[in-house]
């Protein structure tokens, strides 16, 4: 939602090339979500995940796996997402339906931590 | 015995390369008796008993780190080297009043690995086995269940205090409510619990904190340390006696400081690698005829009178 108006913001208040743009990397943004097999994945080996900053669009399922032989976990602090204690080969997955950037750490091992932009 | 190490008459502290040889003894059996910060090593006789001179009025044992669960090749049987550890304690020659384990008895927190570890404490000749949690027994729940088996007359997230024989045990939490980047984490609520805590002792009252992540930063890269220790020690300064018994590190490592002993315990179930050494701090794989010479129990004699704790550490089997 946040998204659309601030998009209607951009094409009102811009010259009709930028304006188009915006509509162009809206509706692409739009269509990865309507089709919901965008997807990401990121590995947990060595107590530390990788990798460790991405950008995703919106709509994205991000997917986490552990590979270490100790159990971590994905906590988001603001409390968007947390999965439970991923043993050896367990994933967690999580779709990002809206814009902004998310920080997560292993609440096991806090000084893994990770971040997620989505846009 | 002809390895004695000459007690360091120098109030500062230790003798450096006495401290270095006790530390190259630690796991493989050795008898470190802490004295007023000034330490003495031992070596542990043939028959992996301490010297008589060495007995204390009461002792107690430490074990860490079972976790109940695992199954990796770092250590496939974890319950096998569990029972071992408590071969080890029942043969002690002087048998532990009560026993503390410092955490991470489980692997995953599910309650059929707390069941495990509680058939097989029960083998455990001793009164009593006081607990303390480890982040493996708190994963999905806050240590809801952790509480409900061991922390029913416990304080805030678990932690607690008792008395035995003159001396003050105080058991800590510092593996809840971890906040991103940091370290091990005790809490304002549980801070404030320990000043109050400790604060009507006398100060020849001997102290003992005992608490899964290390109180001292050993190596933070790997999270071994705790962010609020320095606080939570300042409630001790007072005291001419204070020892901290932590796991969580799986090998055996010692620093005195000022009235401070600090001991880390090894693991009843798998090795980790010296700080820095690996690529993470996860389980290390040792050849399997070695595995039991890095795995462990520790014996600790209190001396009355003496504010002495003679810590041992005994492998499962030797080299």
């Amino acid at each position: 939602m946040k998204r659309h108006i601030r998009n209607a913001c951009i094409c009102a208040g811009l010259l009709g090339v930028v304006a188009s743009a915006a509509i162009i990397h809206g509706t692409q943004i739009a269509r990865a979500a309507e089709e919901k097999n965008a997807s990401a994945s990121i590995t947990i080996d060595n107590f530390s995940f990788t990798p460790k900053e991405i950008t995703v669009a919106a709509g994205t399922t991000v997917t986490w796996v552990n590979h270490d032989d100790v159990p971590h976990t994905v906590v988001n602090p603001d409390k968007k997402f947390r999965s439970k204690g991923l043993d050896t080969d367990d994933q967690f997955s999580f779709t990002f339906m809206d814009a902004g950037t998310y920080n997560y750490f292993c609440s096991v091992h806090p000084m893994m931590t990770g971040k997620i932009t989505v846009k | 015995m002809g390895n004695i190490i000459k007690e360091n008459l120098n109030p500062d502290g230790i003798d450096r390369r006495g401290f270095l040889k006790c530390m190259a003894w630690a796991g493989t059996g050795a008898l470190c008796v802490m004295q007023g910060g000034v330490l003495k090593s031992f070596a542990l006789g043939p028959g992996g008993k301490s010297d008589k001179a060495m007995k204390g009025d009461f002792a107690f044992a430490q074990i860490s780190d079972s976790h109940i669960g695992f199954n990796k090749a770092a250590n496939p049987d974890v319950t096998a080297t569990l029972r071992e550890a408590i071969a080890k304690l029942n043969a002690l020659p002087q048998s532990p009043e009560f026993v503390l384990h410092t955490g991470d008895l489980t692997q995953l927190s599910k309650a059929e690995e707390f069941d495990t570890l509680d058939q097989s404490l029960k083998s455990v000749r001793t009164d009593r086995i006081f607990y303390v949690p480890g982040e493996h027994d708190v994963l999905n729940d806050n240590g809801v269940q952790y509480r409900e088996r061991y922390g029913k007359d416990t304080k805030g997230d678990g932690w607690y205090s008792f008395d035995h024989k003159g001396v003050h045990f105080v058991g800590l939490v510092n593996v809840m409510n971890l906040k991103a980047g940091g370290l091990g984490s005790l809490g304002n609520d549980q801070l404030e619990w320990l000043e109050d805590d400790v604060k009507h002792l006398k100060h020849s009252t001997p102290i003992v904190i005992f608490a899964h992540i290390p109180l001292w930063t050993i190596y933070p890269e790997w999270g071994w340390g705790t962010d609020d220790s320095q606080q939570a020690l300042s409630y001790l300064k007072k005291f001419g006696s204070v020892s901290v018994l932590n796991g969580h590190i799986h090998q055996v490592m010692q620093k005195v400081e000022g009235n401070v002993t600090f001991h880390t315990a090894m693991s009843t179930a798998f090795p980790q690698p010296a700080p820095g050494q690996a690529a993470s701090p996860g389980p290390m794989k040792v050849p399997d005829e070695k595995l039991r010479s890095v795995l462990g129990v520790t014996d600790i004699n209190f001396i009355r009178g003496e504010h002495t704790l003679a810590v041992v550490d005994s492998p499962l089997a030797g080299e």
